[in-house]
């Protein structure tokens, strides 16, 4: 049995299902980490004074580069399909997997940095909320490794079978990651700046 | 939508230009925090910095620009959640914002220790 819609238009929403369906989940994620911002804001009002200069911002500052990077890669990823030049799609998925890898590689190092010092979540109501929200970054990060991963792998053959749905996919895959991409934007000045 | 292969490529050079433009405003994030703004000021340029990438990112790397209205309506509902979801705690410790009094019962110690 075929999932309708995969490729054809809706026409009442004028959609392909997909599209609707990712960024109906995107919307319920922004409520996911408002949830988490919005305990920081509890946290920070509450407290009597607010630590500053924890964290390293060069470090924040690079893994911003690299998110940022990793976003036009993604999107670079998409539109090379859509221009039916496989190999620079090819290229362009494995490198936003790399700069993903290295996110999660610096993030790694400044981790076991406070964890080698004592400094877990439990040291402190800012490391709590800190480790928290880039926690569970981290896992939307890894998550969207894993689906890149397929994609680069067994995934690839549809683009023989039906290359218009595999664009849809990594154009729905290129949502999330851009979405990942828009909550370290707010999480970096957030966190390591303010 | 971006389907046609001529507007495809006409958008290839707004991705890296967009990108380009990102980490500008990554850079003019950390020399504002260099500058040591009074707190609501930092606030304030680091919140409109955020937002401004955001939206660049959502416009042109989403292609939310050139989207349905059931993709619109959806995220209407969803930005108006979210604002009440940020809105609604601060009430609960309005009367205590920058007095140092704890809202909670507890906070006996800064948040830093």
């Amino acid at each position: 049995m075929n999932i309708p819609y995969t490729v054809e238009i809706r026409p009442d929403t004028g959609l392909a299902n997909g599209k609707l369906g990712i960024w109906l989940f995107l919307a319920s994620e922004v409520m996911l980490f408002g949830a988490l911002f919005s305990t920081y804001i509890i946290l920070r009002n509450g407290a009597a004074e607010w630590p500053h200069g924890e964290l390293s911002v060069p470090l924040g500052a690079i893994n911003t580069v690299i998110l940022i990077s990793s976003s036009v890669t993604m999107v670079m990823a998409w539109a090379s399909l859509k221009l039916n030049d496989w190999a620079k799609h090819r290229l362009y998925l494995i490198a936003t997997f790399v700069l993903a890898a290295l996110f999660l590689v610096n993030k790694y190092f400044e981790y076991s940095d406070h964890l080698a010092k004592g400094e877990g979540p439990w040291h402190s109501t800012f490391l709590a909320i800190y480790f928290t929200l880039t926690g569970l970054h981290g896992l939307h990060i890894v998550g969207g490794m894993i689906v890149m991963a397929y994609f680069i792998g067994p995934g690839a053959k549809l683009w023989k079978a039906n290359a218009d749905q595999f664009a849809n996919r990594i154009e729905y895959t290129g949502l999330y990651w851009h979405f990942v991409d828009l909550v370290w934007i707010f999480l970096f000045p957030v966190l390591y700046l303010l | 939508m971006h389907s046609d292969h001529g507007d495809v490529h006409a958008s290839v050079r707004k991705y890296f230009m967009i990108g380009a433009a990102l980490l500008i405003f990554t850079g003019i994030t950390v020399a504002a925090n260099l500058m040591h703004l009074a707190i609501p000021l930092a606030i304030t340029v680091a919140l409109a910095i955020a937002i401004t990438k955001a939206s660049m990112v959502a416009a042109v790397f989403m292609h939310l620009s050139d989207e349905k209205k059931w993709i619109y309506g959806a995220l209407l509902l969803t930005v108006i959640f979210f604002f009440v979801l940020m809105s609604v705690p601060s009430f609960t410790n309005m009367d205590v914002i920058g007095t140092h009094e704890p809202a909670i019962g507890g906070g006996e110690h800064p948040a830093g220790h």
